[in-house]
């Protein structure tokens, strides 16, 4: 450590021109990237369907609740109140529930009279808020955890028998298949929510400590880490600014697809009457109530199936993407696209 | 070590070393959130109607009543010398339940499984030999289509919308219950062992609608492994020879390159079988098949909880079991794999 202090005066100078220099490569590389995904046209628009879709969920619950606070009442954005019944129409002696799409009824209506697009859109936020929090909570926590593992791995050692503990749990939790975990916990538990939330939170993790350890064990003995360790730098340090920064790409690409993953496993269990209560709109809840009109109402299925549809296949499309464009394959032609940039960001501090 | 066979016999007994405790584990977790997160499972198994007599009764039988750590002691003793207990719902023991069913299970899956391979790895192929362009742009939708489809939808679409369309059976694995023995619990199997054309036919009949859901769901595992794979083996020296040499374009694919991407698309169709197994749980409800996936979906719906730990515990099992084979596999299609 006496050695290391030597070195010290060096490195705010060093800093400060990464700095700038990390601006640069920063735009470069995102100039790098909107080329990639021009040559790419389905990243592309998966990107802008998340972005949408996003924003979509976001106003959703936030114009209510700011017109709220602001004017006293909350004005909804969703064209129909998705609780309502409205009446069906009456022609001679028989009432026509189930209208078709139509400009008043984008996605129809369903058998009691209530709006399908806005029973669509009502569930948006609730099904992406929970695709984005369990995938969130599990790379938190099984990120972290594989990352003590990874790191921490020598035997013989403190860090070394927790490590262990970690990943013998872990390959426990993996046995499991998830699905059939999460429903058995959410029957346990009992109908709700919350109850369904906990059930995934509970299996969602392990498969993150394995990614994150696998990632860690690869990286943690490149020159780079050894360069730093033996120039004196804390283990802290190296573990967040050297080696959590170069394996952050593969978990941000199986992050993006496993939003879509947990939105398909949330509606399962929905699907299946064990999830959300039968008065919360939920896209697999929707399409469970309605699969017996398939045939003779199809919008009834078609538009919550299409949300699912939709909403997963944005993520997948642009994780998927993103996989080829991290890759150090494709990573090769950006970096050529883009000049040498790239040897910038793994030695931010040469002196 | 090396690759004799001595060394593979050295690597499977380890493996088998290393599954009890994962299957201990498994057996503890279950323990733990049947019996920590139902308080009174006796008042739900007895329903609503039942009189403190009978819950009491219930309590008893199932030694409830016992302090925690005796009830763990009961129940791995009781898992381990074969009683699983019998279901609440037909009263039928569990474990002989769960090894009849399994078998056709595993029949559906094995039936998804060669679907993924005949269709999946010719798209991935196609995909890799046109990187970047509309064909591959095309399968990649394709793929990442299935990936988004929740499987009950395509189950739902597919029995209920395209199955009446081609006049295929969308409900069981037999028109009729068949009046010849099976024994192996395999619909088709058994047809054929019964030397019953009719019946085989029947049988492959029924078993098309859910093994399609099942693939398409699933497609992308085959079709993205073996376009990454190709990616990596095109290139290599070896295959511009081949294409110097004046080898046909379908030959170089297929013949030269698809050979040794096939060994990392193997590994993974192993490793996926065994989630394959779960995943079937919907699909087997929607199409009433006469599998685990049904059992365990009953089970977990109904609050079966002898059934249910019963699954998942198999499940688990499978899933381990699976991810060995597929370990052993891939060491004996790459010859540079040593056994450690």
């Amino acid at each position: 450590m006496k050695e290391a202090a030597g070195t010290k005066p060096g490195v705010p100078r060093a800093r400060g021109s990464s700095g700038r220099r990390r601006l640069s490569t920063l735009r470069a590389e995102s100039r790098g990237l909107l080329r990639v995904m021009r040559a790419n046209p389905l990243t592309l628009v998966g990107f802008v369907l998340v972005v949408l879709i996003s924003l979509t969920a976001l106003l959703l619950v936030v114009v209510p609740a700011a017109t709220d606070a602001i004017l006293g009442h909350p004005v909804s954005l969703l064209p129909y109140d998705p609780e309502a019944l409205l009446p069906c129409p009456v022609q001679g002696n028989r009432t026509l529930c189930f209208q078709p799409p139509s400009a008043e009824h984008f996605f129809g209506t369903d058998l009691v009279g209530r709006d399908v697009f806005s029973l669509v859109l009502a569930a948006l936020p609730l099904d992406l808020a929970i695709g984005f929090g369990v995938a969130g909570f599990g790379l938190l926590v099984g990120g972290s955890l594989g990352l003590v593992a990874g790191f921490w791995d020598q035997p013989r050692t403190v860090g070394g028998g927790v490590s262990t503990v970690i990943l013998r749990v872990t390959d426990v939790f993996l046995a499991f298949p998830s699905l059939v975990l999460a429903l058995a916990i959410a029957a346990a538990l009992g109908r709700g929510t919350t109850q369904s939330i906990l059930a995934l939170l509970f299996t969602w993790w392990p498969y993150y400590v394995r990614l994150t350890r696998g990632e860690v064990l690869a990286v943690k003995h490149q020159p780079y880490v050894v360069a730093a360790r033996a120039a004196g730098v804390s283990e802290w340090r190296i573990l967040s600014r050297h080696v959590l920064r170069n394996i952050l790409e593969p978990l941000v690409v199986y992050f993006t697809m496993d939003v879509g993953t947990v939105i398909v496993v949330f509606s399962t269990i929905s699907f299946v009457g064990i999830g959300v209560p039968a008065n919360v709109p939920e896209w697999g809840a929707l399409i469970q109530s309605y699969q017996d009109y398939l045939v003779l109402y199809p919008w009834v299925v078609a538009f919550p199936g299409l949300a699912i549809f939709v909403t997963v296949l944005a993520f997948s499309l642009l994780g998927d993407g993103l996989r080829d464009i991290l890759d150090p394959r494709s990573r090769r032609v950006l970096s050529q696209a883009v000049g040498s940039s790239h040897a910038g960001v793994a030695a931010p501090s040469e002196a | 070590m090396g690759r004799s066979r001595s060394d593979l016999l050295i690597f499977i007994a380890k493996r088998l070393v290393l599954l009890v405790p994962v299957v201990l584990g498994v057996m503890t977790i279950t323990f733990v959130f049947t019996h920590m997160a139902v308080p009174n499972p006796c008042a739900v198994w007895s329903g609503p109607k039942a009189t403190q007599k009978t819950i009491d009764l219930c309590i008893a039988n199932n030694h409830l009543d016992q302090p925690l750590p005796n009830q763990y002691a009961i129940y791995l003793t009781n898992l381990f010398s074969g009683n699983w207990q019998t279901s609440s719902l037909d009263g039928l023991p569990v474990l002989s339940r769960i090894l009849e069913t399994f078998p056709e299970t595993l029949e559906l899956v094995l039936a998804a499984l060669f679907m993924m391979v005949v269709i999946g790895i010719p798209l991935g192929v196609i995909a890799a030999s046109n990187s970047g362009r509309w064909p591959d742009h095309l399968v990649r939708t394709l793929y990442l289509s299935g990936w988004a489809t929740p499987t009950y939808l395509a189950g739902v679409v597919l029995s209920i919308a395209v199955g009446p369309l081609f006049g295929l059976p969308r409900s069981g694995a037999f028109s009729s219950q068949p009046d010849f023995p099976t024994p192996f619990h395999m619909s088709v199997l058994d047809a054929i062992v019964n030397l019953n054309p009719g019946a085989t036919l029947d049988a492959i009949a029924h078993l098309i609608l859910p093994a399609s859901a099942l693939a398409f769901v699933n497609l992308g595992i085959a079709t993205r492994m073996t376009r990454g794979s190709m990616l990596e083996v095109l290139p290599m020296d070896y295959v511009k020879t081949a294409k110097i040499k004046g080898l046909s374009d379908f030959w170089v694919l297929y013949k030269h390159a698809l050979r040794n991407s096939l060994i990392s698309t193997t590994t993974v169709l192993g490793l996926t079988a065994g989630s394959l197994l779960s995943t079937t749980v919907v699909i087997e409800e929607i199409f009433a098949w006469p599998g685990i996936g049904a059992y365990a979906f009953r089970a977990i719906t109904k609050y079966d909880f002898s059934g249910t730990i019963g699954v998942v515990i198999f499940f688990a099992i499978g899933v381990v079991v699976a991810n060995m084979v597929a370990d052993i596999l891939y060491g004996l299609l790459d010859p540079r794999v040593e056994w450690r």
